[in-house]
C-alpha cells in the first residue's frame, strides 16, 4: 500500500535526523515538566478532569440542539453564521465573505481547523495574501512546513535554525541567535502588518450556546490584535467545540493551559461575542463564524468512537507520547499528530487513508493518562486497528473498513488462534520449541537489528510445574 | 481480603516458553507463603497478541480456552502487567455480548497480577539473605497503568536490607516494546529500546528488574545485542533468589 510506504519513509527520515529529535526531546521534557507542576495535587487533577469530561460529554450528547441555540445567539449578537460540510466548502465561503468585502490581505491567528482546510493554499491561489501572526506559524510560514505540533507548531526548529530563516527573509535586521530578540523582531514585522490587513481569521477554543460567545486562548496578544483590529473577522471551528454555558467555560480553560504549555492561564482570553457597535471606538464591523463538519457528524454516530470529540486540543497527548518525541510531527504526515492524529485522523480521512497510523502506538497508555477530557485513546486505537483489518460488529460509518487486511497476516493469526485454543496442540508446540531450540533462529527479522533473538527454555513452565509437583487442578 | 488457600497461576506464553524459570519462582514465592498453587494445563494465553493487532475473533478463540482452566472462585495470578492487564481491562471488552460473558467477567474480578497479589492480598514479609546490589527497576506500563500496581513492586524491593533501587531518567517512558509493534514499527521500537537502555545504563545498575518479561525480552535482548550492559531478571526470580 502506497499510504503505508509513505509513512515508512517518513518515519526512516525522522529516525536520522539527530537534530530533530534532539529538539523534540528537549521541547517535550521541557513541557511535561512544567505541566506536572501545575498539578501538584492528584486528587484535585482527577477531580478537575471529572469535571472537564462532564462538560464536553454533556457538550456532545446535546450538540445538534446546542449549535441550533449558538447559531441563535450569535445571529442576535450581529455575528454572521456559516454551516460547511467539509473542506472546500469551508474556504470557499470563507473567500466569498473576503471577496465581498474587498479584502485582500489577511492576517490569521492559530487555527488548526484552518489546517484541516488548507485554508492557506486556497486563499493564496486566489491572489489574496495571508500573514500568520503567531509566532510559530509565522515561522513555518517563512519555512513553508505544516506545523508539526497543534499548540507548538514550530517546535521541530531550535532558536538556530530560526535564526537562519530570519536572516533569509528579513536581511535588513541584525542576525541574531537570542530568542528574546527573534521574538521582538517578528513581533515589529508583524505589528505593522496587522495595521493594514483587510480582514482576520481566528479559531475558536469553545463555542458557547448559552450566550453566543466564542473564547480565544493565546499567548502572543497576536489573536487579540488579528479578531479586532482589521475591520472584518471571520471565525473558523469544528462543530464539536461549541458548549453549552459560559460556566462550562471556567474548568475547561483551566485544564486546557495547564495541560497544553503548563501555564495557569494564558496571557491573553478573548471572549468575542459580537462586532463593534455604534457607540464603540474599535473592533471589526463584521464578524462571521464558520463552523466546519469535515466527518465530526460522522464520528458522532459511534458511541464508543464518539470520545474523540471530546478534545481540546492541548497537545498532552503528544506531548507525553514516547513515539511522537521519536518521530516529530511531520512523520505522521497528517494534520493532527501524535495519539489524537492516530485516534482522529483514520475517523476524519478513512482508515484507507491513514489507518496506518495506528501501528505507530505501543498502547503504553501515557496520553490517555495526561488527557484532561479522559479520552480512552489506546482503546480507541486498539478499535481503529480491529476496524482496518476486519469489519467489527457495529453499524459505525467509518470508511475504509476492512482495507488494511492482508490475508498473510490474517493466516498468521489464524493459525495462532488455532494453536492457542487448542491446549494438546499448544504443548505439542512446546514440546517442539523447548526440545529443537537450537534450530531457533539466530536472525529475526526486524527485531535482531536491535536486539538478540530470544530463544526457547529448554523445558516449559508446563514441564517445570509438573515436575515441582504443583497440582493441575 | 484474607490470604487463600489455593491460588491459580497463569504464566502467560511468553513465560512458558521463554522465561519458565520466572513462572517457577512466582509460583514458588507464593507456595512458601502458605497458598497452594494450581498451575492448570490446559492454559494457553490470554489472547493479547491479537487483540492488540486488530484480530479479536481470533483473541476472543484463545482467551475463551483459558475461561475452563479458572473456574473455581480463587485468585488467579498472573506474572505480568500486561497479560493480567489484558484479563482484566479487555476481557470485558472482548466478551461484551458473548454467552460466557459472565464466566469471562468473574475471572476478570478474580485477577491478580504477581506483585499485587504478593503485597495486596498475601502482605509478604522477606527477609533479603542476599550480598548487597545496586538494582534498577522497569516498571511495565500496563502495571503502570492499566493495573495501577507499579508501587507493589517497589513494595517488595523495599523489604531487601540490601538491595539498593537506582532510579532512571524518564522512568515511566515506554521501552518500546509494544507486543507486535516491536515488528510492526521496528525501527521507532528500535530507537526506544536505545532511549531505555541508555537511560538504565546511565544508572549503573548491576542488574534490571522488571514485572514483566515483555519489556525484559527487549531491554534484555537490546543490553546483549548492544553487548554492554547490566543483567536482566523478572522480579519473582530476583525476590526468590534474595530470600532463599
Amino acid at each position: 500500500m502506497n499510504q503505508t510506504r509513505e509513512f515508512h519513509h517518513r518515519i526512516d527520515d525522522a529516525l536520522h535526523n539527530d537534530q530533530l529529535r534532539s529538539n523534540f526531546r528537549s521541547a517535550m521534557t521541557g513541557v511535561m515538566e512544567r505541566r506536572a507542576q501545575q498539578f501538584p495535587d492528584d486528587d484535585q487533577l482527577q477531580a478537575l478532569r471529572e469535571q472537564a469530561q462532564a462538560v464536553r460529554a454533556n457538550s456532545l450528547v446535546k450538540q445538534p440542539e446546542l449549535l441550533e441555540r449558538l447559531e441563535q445567539k450569535l445571529t442576535e449578537n450581529g455575528i454572521q453564521v456559516h454551516w460547511a460540510e467539509g473542506s472546500e466548502q469551508a474556504n470557499a465561503i470563507i473567500h466569498g465573505i473576503l471577496e465581498a468585502a474587498g479584502a485582500k490581505t489577511v492576517v490569521k491567528g492559530k487555527s488548526m481547523v484552518s489546517e484541516e482546510t488548507e485554508l492557506n493554499q486556497y486563499l493564496e491561489q486566489r491572489g489574496i495574501q495571508i500573514i500568520e501572526s503567531d509566532l510559530g506559524e509565522y515561522i513555518i510560514q517563512l519555512a513553508k512546513e505544516p506545523p508539526s505540533h497543534i499548540v507548538m507548531p514550530a517546535v521541530h526548529k531550535n532558536r538556530f535554525e530560526v535564526a537562519e530563516l530570519f536572516r533569509e527573509f528579513h536581511p535588513d535586521i541584525p542576525y541574531t541567535e537570542d530568542v528574546d530578540e527573534l521574538t521582538q523582531t517578528a513581533r515589529q514585522v508583524l505589528r505593522t502588518r496587522f495595521a493594514n490587513a483587510d480582514a482576520g481569521v481566528s479559531g475558536v477554543n469553545f463555542a458557547v450556546a448559552e450566550t453566543g460567545t466564542l473564547c480565544l486562548v493565546e499567548n502572543e496578544g497576536n489573536g487579540r490584535l488579528s479578531t479586532t483590529a482589521p475591520r472584518l473577522h471571520i471565525a473558523i471551528t469544528g462543530i464539536e467545540k461549541v458548549v453549552e454555558k459560559l460556566s462550562d467555560v471556567p474548568p475547561l480553560l483551566e485544564i486546557l493551559t495547564k495541560s497544553a504549555t503548563g501555564q495557569p492561564i494564558t496571557t491573553y482570553f478573548n471572549m468575542i461575542s459580537r462586532p463593534r457597535q455604534p457607540n464603540e471606538l474599535d473592533g471589526p464591523e463584521a464578524v462571521h463564524l464558520v463552523l466546519l463538519d469535515n466527518g465530526r457528524s460522522r464520528i458522532r454516530v459511534d458511541e464508543e468512537l464518539l470520545d474523540t470529540l471530546r478534545c481540546i486540543r492541548c497537545g498532552a497527548c503528544i506531548n507525553h507520547c514516547p513515539v511522537y518525541v521519536q518521530l516529530g510531527g511531520h512523520a505522521y504526515g497528517t494534520v493532527y499528530p501524535g495519539p489524537i492524529g492516530i485516534a482522529l485522523e483514520p475517523q476524519r480521512l478513512g482508515l484507507d487513508q491513514a489507518g496506518t497510523l495506528t501501528s505507530a502506538c505501543t498502547m503504553c497508555g501515557a496520553c490517555a493518562e495526561v488527557c484532561p477530557v479522559k479520552i480512552p485513546l489506546p482503546k480507541l486505537i486498539n478499535r481503529l486497528r480491529a476496524e482496518s483489518v476486519n469489519e467489527q460488529r457495529t453499524t459505525t460509518p467509518l470508511s475504509g473498513r476492512g482495507s488494511l487486511r492482508k490475508p498473510s497476516e490474517a493466516t498468521i493469526w489464524k493459525l495462532w488462534s488455532r494453536l492457542n485454543s487448542h491446549p494438546r496442540l499448544y504443548r505439542m508446540f512446546t514440546f517442539a520449541a523447548t526440545r529443537l531450540r537450537w534450530l531457533t533462529p539466530g536472525k529475526l527479522g526486524a527485531w535482531t537489528r536491535y536486539r538478540s533473538a530470544p530463544r526457547p527454555a529448554r523445558q516449559s513452565l508446563h514441564d517445570l510445574a509438573r515436575k515441582e509437583g504443583f497440582s493441575n487442578e | 481480603m484474607p490470604a487463600p488457600e489455593r491460588a491459580y497461576f497463569f504464566a502467560t506464553c511468553l513465560i512458558d516458553l521463554l522465561y519458565p524459570k520466572a513462572g517457577l519462582a512466582g509460583m514458588q514465592l507464593i507456595r512458601r507463603a502458605g497458598v497452594e498453587v494450581i498451575f492448570p494445563e490446559d492454559q494457553t494465553c490470554c489472547g493479547q497478541p491479537a487483540f492488540n493487532s486488530g484480530y479479536r475473533d481470533e483473541a476472543l478463540a484463545v482467551a475463551r480456552a483459558q475461561l475452563a482452566c479458572f473456574r473455581r472462585d480463587i485468585p488467579v495470578v498472573v506474572p505480568s502487567g500486561s497479560c493480567a492487564g489484558m484479563i482484566k481491562a479487555h476481557w470485558p471488552e472482548l466478551f461484551a455480548g458473548q454467552p460466557d460473558e459472565a464466566q469471562a467477567l468473574a475471572v476478570a474480578a478474580r485477577t491478580y497480577e504477581l506483585t499485587e497479589f504478593l503485597v495486596d492480598v498475601l502482605d509478604i514479609q522477606l527477609a533479603d539473605l542476599g550480598e548487597p546490589v545496586k538494582i534498577a527497576v522497569h516498571t511495565s506500563c500496563s502495571a503502570r497503568r492499566e493495573m495501577g500496581v507499579a508501587d507493589c513492586i517497589q513494595t517488595l524491593l523495599a523489604q531487601l536490607d540490601k538491595v539498593e533501587v537506582l532510579t532512571q531518567d524518564r522512568e515511566a517512558e515506554c521501552c518500546g516494546f509494544g507486543g507486535t509493534f516491536a515488528v510492526k514499527q521496528a525501527d521507532i521500537a528500535g530507537a526506544m529500546v536505545k532511549d531505555k537502555t541508555d537511560a538504565l545504563r546511565a544508572t549503573g545498575a548491576e542488574r534490571v528488574i522488571s514485572q514483566d518479561c515483555g519489556c525484559l525480552m527487549n531491554i534484555g535482548g537490546a543490553f546483549e545485542h548492544q553487548g554492554d550492559g547490566p543483567a536482566t531478571q523478572h522480579v519473582a526470580e530476583f525476590l526468590l533468589e534474595r530470600t532463599s
